[in-house]
């Protein structure tokens, strides 16, 4: 149980960086930290103890050993985390855009969003 | 096992706090890859080979391009007010850290402890997932085979996401 709250505070440590930071690319951090400790949850839930990794090979091509870990959550996952680089290059994109047109990286000065 | 995963764990809250907290930001940034790359080691520990490899490229691209953008603009952090405010805000960030463990506690009491996962959903795809997809990798029959309308919609996503960069990268914007 221990281990799912580290991982719980890790995603509070991103929580804090959205929330509380005025610098944009800590905001992106933050918002990376969230993303991946979501990600290391789902899979330390699909873990069984002694498992194998989910690759029919060798020994395990046999059709009855069924001891492997989740395959389910790791698919979905591979997915996240894909999608989580997508959403990270284009933040980062709008924030040197944001750089280039204001010189500064701190939200507050970035007031008039207009055009 | 469970001691080693602590330890990484342990290690990349270090690693968030530090890259969070750092005036340079070149540093954060690079903090910022201990938390990354940790995430791999978990990964391999957690039996997860897959979500290992895509993970190692996918914080080396990050890195680099956070990089290519602290290059092209300042390392410099912004000034931020102290003062009888900021006090106020502690407080009241901890009794929220507080009151999200407590709940999430309260939450996930129902939920099977560490390592003793039982698979209800996942049957359906270990027992017959081989014979069924023909792939010996378990992970890639369900994201091509099982799931493929998911990877369609994911393919989708970083479509959209790739057209989205180079819109707001194009050189000359219209006035």
């Amino acid at each position: 149980m221990i281990i799912y709250l580290l991982c719980i505070f890790l995603f509070l440590v991103g929580l804090y960086g959205v929330v509380a930071k005025r610098n944009l690319i800590k905001i992106v951090i933050g918002l990376a930290i969230m993303e991946y400790s979501v990600n290391l949850f789902l899979i330390l839930i699909g873990y069984v103890k002694g498992g194998a990794a989910p690759i029919r090979s060798g020994e395990m091509a046999d059709k009855a050993f069924t001891n492997f870990v989740d395959p389910l959550p790791q698919a979905m996952v591979l997915t996240a985390i894909v999608i989580g680089l997508a959403t990270t290059a284009l933040l980062l994109a709008i924030a040197i855009r944001i750089y280039k047109k204001y010189g500064t990286f701190d939200i507050r000065e970035i007031k008039n969003l207009k055009g | 096992m469970e001691i080693l995963l602590i330890v990484i764990l342990v290690l990349m809250i270090g690693g968030a706090i530090f890259s969070l907290e750092a005036r340079d930001l070149l540093s954060a940034v690079i903090a910022y890859g201990i938390v990354g790359f940790g995430l791999v080691i978990c990964f391999l520990l957690l039996q997860a080979p897959d979500l290992a490899l895509v993970q190692i490229v996918v914080e080396t691209i990050t890195l680099i391009i956070m990089i290519a953008v602290i290059l092209n603009s300042t390392r410099e952090d912004v000034k931020t007010r102290g003062g009888i405010r900021s006090v106020f805000f502690v407080i009241f960030a901890f009794i929220f850290a507080g009151l999200f463990l407590y709940f999430f506690n309260r939450v996930t009491g129902t939920l099977s402890d560490f390592g003793e996962h039982v698979m209800r959903m996942s049957e359906a795809y270990v027992l017959p997932g081989a014979e069924k997809t023909g792939s010996a990798n378990l992970v890639t029959g369900v994201i091509f085979d099982f799931r493929g309308y998911d990877t369609l919609g994911e393919a989708t996503i970083l479509f959209t996401a790739v057209i989205g960069v180079l819109t707001v990268l194009r050189v000359k914007g219209r006035k």
